[in-house]
């Protein structure tokens, strides 16, 4: 049996039928890591000891009739996400040797479930990427064709569990960062309504936009891990205390009574023809669920990457101003002085492009440049709000491209930052509105590489967004396809 | 030209970033890009609109005053690239 290539809730069954013990299928994902970790590099950090420790510990617990809805089940996280005594670098080499103290609520929460963290997947430096090529460990393969991207920032996160490296993952996604790689990895990812799921031990880029979210292998998997991480948090103040749902109980069969809104601006000049073809399509399937279709408008939608790179690049000069080789990660020790220690730390620590993104930040919020551009981003920024706000005044949920492309070669665009910019056009407006957005694989382009649909929907509506992602899966059947690796 | 090498240097002093000659001529150009593309934003008319600053309106989040553990000073500190024990060390300010 091909433990690793299930689905969480198909190996539940096997866990549930004692054909199978934790123990065992942790140690055939290591087997699985061991045979293709080198072709695409998703990790950073593996943990093999300490995830093996804890399966048999899963076993005993599942023998005695025991154990949380997801134990026993290895999976991997972004290294943004802060574990207990398991490194976390969040891809640079400014916390290189930063060992975290205390887990992120997420963390607790998955392990409460009885999830076995195994490894810290690979990312762009704090985030900040649409390819995971800005990363200071490696630049991850996309599983489908290992010249090209996996995507970013969640690159790692996407590749192993496309890779079957992975039952699922956690990402964060502050621009498309859980989407975009799903979408080029052909697998799900859900990035939650801002406040849905604490961010407490997540490593922050951009506060007002941040959120943590599932990047899974299905629909129901992706509905089970976010109904384990969601929930108030008292130590994330921005988290909402609102009532979990069942969100596998939202995941029916057909779609009578549904409004799919199509945002013509989703359609627009740069979208590639094959991408464009198999959203058509997957919105067909929809309608012969039972969903109707509407023409809908997000004028604003244009503006979103433009406002997008203020503000973000605004809240990380401040963010990351705390990485000043004091309190923790590494430090240059030859300087003298206190500033020339700050200097040469951040200066040797940060990559290329975080170094453009808090010079770039730092500009937009110095004074005399405040008013044209945070100012002015923030006033766009309550356009596209109230542009989604008339929308899903006329409809369910929205369906579109995630990308306007499918993945690009590595090396394509890493000397352009302007054009990597562009690419997250499609994903960016959520992240200013903090609405839901999900992943869904739509069709596979004639050059062999994975194409998504994303659904958006208005805050905490995420039971919907799984209940149409849900049904596209079920006739679309793309959830068996994998890469050959 | 929107943004000038003397403008990215003085910006990357106050965000204690030092740059080679190379870095700020390379970055100026980017940032000039950039900046050409947002400015796309003055497109639009924002007279009387009101800024967003967070996606929901979650105001003052308060919790009662009340005393809770918090980690322990050696595990603070134990990250530290220096520390003696009981503090941070830095180089000689004053």
């Amino acid at each position: 049996m091909d433990y690793p290539g299930l689905s969480i809730h198909a190996l539940k069954d096997f866990l549930a039928a004692k054909k199978v013990t934790p123990l065992e299928v942790t140690e055939a994902v290591f087997a699985r890591i061991d045979a293709v970790e080198e072709k695409i590099g998703a990790f950073i950090t593996i943990s093999r000891e300490q995830a093996l420790r804890r399966a048999e510990e899963a076993g005993k617990r599942l023998d005695r009739g025991e154990g949380g809805v997801l134990c026993g089940i290895p999976l991997a996280i972004k290294d943004v996400i802060c574990t207990k005594g398991m490194r976390t670098t969040a891809g640079s080499k400014i916390l290189e040797p930063f060992i975290p103290p205390y887990n992120a609520t997420v963390i607790d929460k998955l392990e409460a479930a009885g999830a076995i963290i195994i490894g810290k997947l690979s990312m762009d430096e704090f985030a900040m990427g649409s390819a995971n090529e800005n990363c200071a460990y490696g630049v991850p393969k996309n599983p489908w064709n290992r010249e090209y991207i996996c995507g970013g920032s969640s690159g790692g996160s996407a590749a192993a569990v496309a890779a079957d490296e992975s039952f699922a993952s956690l990402g964060s996604d502050t621009g498309g960062s859980i989407r975009q790689p799903a979408s080029h990895c052909g697998i799900v990812g859900l990035k939650p309504t801002y406040g849905r799921v604490s961010r407490f031990g997540l490593l922050a880029y951009a506060s007002s936009l941040d959120q943590i979210g599932p990047l899974a292998k299905d629909v129901r998997d992706c509905a089970l891990l976010l109904g384990v991480i969601s929930g108030y948090d008292p130590r994330d103040s921005t988290s909402v205390n609102q009532a979990v749902p069942d969100y596998q109980g939202a995941l029916t069969d057909g779609l009578k009574g549904m409004t799919l809104g199509i945002p013509k601006e989703y359609f627009g000049e740069g979208l590639d023809p094959e991408v464009e073809a198999a959203v058509r399509g997957a919105v067909e399937k929809l309608q012969e669920a039972g969903a109707t279709v509407r023409q809908v408008s997000l004028p604003h939608t244009a503006y979103g990457v433009a406002a997008y790179y203020i503000i973000a690049p605004a809240e990380a000069s401040s963010n990351l101003a705390r990485y000043d080789g004091v309190k923790y990660g590494m430090r240059d020790m030859d300087a003298e002085t206190l500033m020339d220690m700050y200097k040469k730390t951040r200066s040797k620590g940060f990559g290329t492009e975080v170094k453009r993104r808090i010079i770039m930040g730092t500009y937009a919020l110095s004074s005399g440049y405040y008013d044209a551009y945070y100012k002015k981003a923030s006033q766009v920024r309550t356009l596209i709000v109230r542009d989604y706000q008339q929308a899903f005044a006329e409809c369910d949920v929205l369906v579109s491209p995630v990308t306007p492309t499918p993945a690009w070669k590595i090396g394509e665009k890493s000397h352009d930052p302007l054009s990597m910019y562009l690419s997250d056009v499609l994903t960016i407006p959520a992240n200013l509105a903090g609405i839901p957005g999900l992943s869904v694989p739509c069709g596979i382009s004639r050059g062999g590489l994975p194409i998504g649909l994303q659904i958006q929907g208005a805050h905490f509506q995420e039971e919907k967004l799984l209940r149409v992602g849900f049904n596209l899966e079920q006739r679309l059947d793309m959830a068996g396809r994998k890469p050959d690796l | 030209m929107n943004i000038s090498k003397e403008e990215v240097a003085k910006v990357a002093n106050l965000a204690r970033l030092e740059l080679s000659e190379q870095e700020v001529i390379e970055i100026t150009g980017q940032l000039d890009r950039i900046l050409g593309y947002v400015a796309k934003l003055n497109e639009i008319d924002t007279t009387d609109v009101v800024p967003t600053t967070h996606a929901l309106a979650i105001h003052n989040a308060f919790r009662e005053d009340v005393v809770r553990p918090s980690l322990p000073q050696q595990e603070a500190l134990a990250n530290g690239p220096r520390q003696n024990g009981e503090a941070f060390v830095v180089p000689r300010i004053i």
